[in-house]
């Protein structure tokens, strides 16, 4: 017989006792499985769809001179002509060793063209790409499926009594309004969009590119990597994170995370109180046990042994249950919190993290039970009865 | 040297406002080997006695010595050391582990010892055997007699081979005729060459020791009685 057998055969004389305990530590285990679970699923799913919502990384052409905002962003003026992007650099974005972060690319023409005489801002872009870009979009009407066809922002719409199928002529050419921008209240309000390859023939810029906007889905890796992986493909264009955009959507993506984390954290207090209560009561009702296993020449230590065994057991007992519980609980809570994709668990690393977490918080409730139980008197103990 | 040495032993206790003085500078020399009864009214300090000589209480003045250790010298830890390795106890109340059989609870002492498993049962067994309760080893506590439990008591201080048999009351509890066979079993014991120190009120157990030490208010009393000092070889015990 050694320690650890004393510490099992304890165990097992104590049934009922043990099984409040593992379940216990199970709950508190499962909670945290499943939290972190769906925690994992909804930021992954969140992110994605965050970051198809806007661009996070602005491509510029590289200039130092003269710049006009364009939705609050930094793009170059009338000096484009200078210096521009090329369309063969588009693909090259999707060349990039993180190439499958890269959600959408929105290549723009900016160019100012006269409207009925007033110097207006005419974006020629690629509507396909754009429609997922500014998913907050609101057409009155519809996208443009032609070159002839052109959408317009809501401001110009009301500058120029422009409505639906309404003609109007930039740079010598014919346009159909196909669609009028519900009001945004960015710089979108005051533009003219028509298709990317339209403006490059009407304005005579063929195969040039302002700037292009990309989406990037920046969960699993970091923006900075990002830009400098396209700034690497692209040597002549200047790639800028939007901060601004990337900080309020991790903002968004860690809110559940932390709310996951406080939970967690609440509920391993309370099996850690648990097992301090129920190690306590157990240390008490074995008063004469311990006095006797002193009296008889068990050390300190031998006794802390013995108690701490039982927490250990008990402790991977109540993670192993956890881990399944929390398995299974996930999976049929996911629908609850709208994932498409249930579960999802890397069963090695959680397994091994639940036992650990049940295993660490059934020994740091019964530190101080068993510090206690291995300075009782021993004599006093056994006088006691 | 090959005895027990009390030098000078006090205990006091504080209770509220008031001491107790358990024992008075008791100073007792006791050879190993030798089967001594303590006896005394309630109150007199024979159980605070029998504790500080195994290493359960600490005596506030005064030392003990041992073999040459002087007992309360020692850590904690090594105080436990010295128990596993010189002391058996005996309690009145047995003192078993009611969830382990005969034979675990007589093993528990080697749990700590660096000794085998297959050797912590042999050794286990042929105890158990010298005390006739071998046929019951794998009972539990509850399913034996009060004698029997008392054996199983007895066997398991012996396991470790302990110099020193400390015995509290140990037919406190049980029947005239069982208490016979324990004080047997105990004066046996003695006789293969361990000290017994035995607390007890019964009279009929003193014609089994080869020594009383009566006590009272927490001193020496000096008295005499018919079994003082009478050598074991001499003595007619059936």
């Amino acid at each position: 017989m050694r320690l650890i057998d004393i510490a099992l055969r304890n165990i097992g004389r104590q049934k009922g006792k043990t099984a409040f305990l593992v379940l216990g530590l199970a709950i508190a285990v499962s909670t945290v499985v499943t939290l972190h679970s769906v925690s994992e699923r909804m930021n992954a799913e969140v992110s994605a769809s965050l970051d198809d919502f806007g661009a996070n990384i602005l491509i510029l052409p590289k200039s130092d001179d003269l710049a006009l905002s364009y939705g609050g962003m930094s793009v170059s003026d009338v000096a484009f002509d200078v210096r521009t992007l090329r369309e063969k650099d588009i693909p090259l974005i999707r060349t990039i060793k993180n190439s499958d972060n890269i959600s959408i690319v929105a290549p723009k023409l900016i160019t100012a063209a006269d409207l009925w005489g007033v110097r207006t801002l005419v974006v020629g872009v690629d509507f396909s790409q754009e429609k997922r870009l500014k998913r907050w979009w609101s057409v009155r009407g519809a996208f443009p499926d032609k070159p002839t066809e052109a959408l317009v922002g809501s401001d110009v719409s009301a500058k120029f009594g422009l409505t639906l199928n309404r003609r109007m002529r930039l740079a010598g050419m014919d346009f159909v309004v196909s669609g009028i921008l519900e009001p945004t209240g960015s710089q979108d309000d005051g533009l003219v969009f028509i298709d990317l390859r339209g403006a490059q023939f009407i304005f005579d810029k063929p195969d040039q590119i302002s700037l292009i906007e990309v989406a990037a889905r920046c969960y699993d890796c970091p923006i900075d990597e990002l830009v400098r992986q396209i700034s690497a493909a692209l040597p002549a264009a200047k790639v800028t994170a939007i901060k601004q955009a990337i900080e309020s959507k991790m903002e968004a993506m860690h809110r559940f995370e932390a709310f996951s984390f406080g939970v967690s954290g609440i509920v391993l207090v309370i099996g850690l109180l648990v097992v301090f209560a129920n190690m306590t009561a157990s240390v008490n009702q074995r008063t004469r046990e311990i006095g006797i296993f002193r009296a008889i020449g068990y050390r300190q230590r031998n006794v802390i042994t013995i108690i701490l065994t039982e927490a250990l057991v008990i402790g991977t007992l109540g993670g192993l249950v956890g881990f399944l519980v929390g398995s299974a609980a996930s999976t049929l809570v996911s629908p609850v919190f709208g994932l498409k994709e249930a579960g999802g668990l890397v069963a090695g690393p959680v397994l091994g993290l639940s036992v650990a977490l049940a295993v660490l918080v059934g020994l740091a409730g019964s530190i101080y039970p068993a510090v206690k139980a291995s300075r009782l008197d021993p004599d006093a103990a056994l006088r006691a009865l | 040297m090959h005895e027990i040495v009390f030098d000078r032993l006090s205990k006091t206790y504080v209770t509220g406002e008031e001491e107790v003085h358990a024992l008075r500078g008791i100073s007792l020399t006791i050879a190993l080997g030798e089967f001594v009864a303590v006896v005394g009214p309630s109150g007199s300090g024979k159980s605070t006695l029998l504790s500080i000589l195994g290493g359960l209480r600490h005596p506030s003045e005064g030392t003990l010595l041992v073999e040459d250790i002087d007992v309360y010298s020692l850590s904690v830890e090594r105080r436990a050391d010295f128990r596993r390795e010189f002391i058996g106890f005996v309690f009145q109340s047995f003192q078993l582990v009611p969830h382990l059989t005969v034979i675990e609870n007589v093993i528990l002492p080697l749990a700590v010892a660096e000794v085998a498993k297959k050797a912590q049962k042999e050794k286990a067994r042929a105890t158990l055997e010298s005390v006739g309760l071998l046929r019951k080893q794998d009972r539990l506590p509850n399913a034996l007699s009060g004698g029997e439990q008392q054996r199983a008591a007895i066997a398991r201080a012996l396991v470790n081979d302990p110099p020193i048999v400390l015995a509290d009351e140990p037919t406190g509890n049980l029947d005239t005729t069982t208490s016979h066979e324990i004080m047997q079993l105990l004066h046996r014991i003695n006789r293969e060459g361990r000290t017994i120190v035995m607390v007890t009120h019964n009279p009929e157990n003193l014609k089994y020791v080869g020594r009383c030490i009566r006590m009272r208010d927490g001193e020496l009393h000096s008295g005499v009685d018919p079994v003082v000092n009478v050598p074991w070889e001499h003595r007619a015990v059936s």
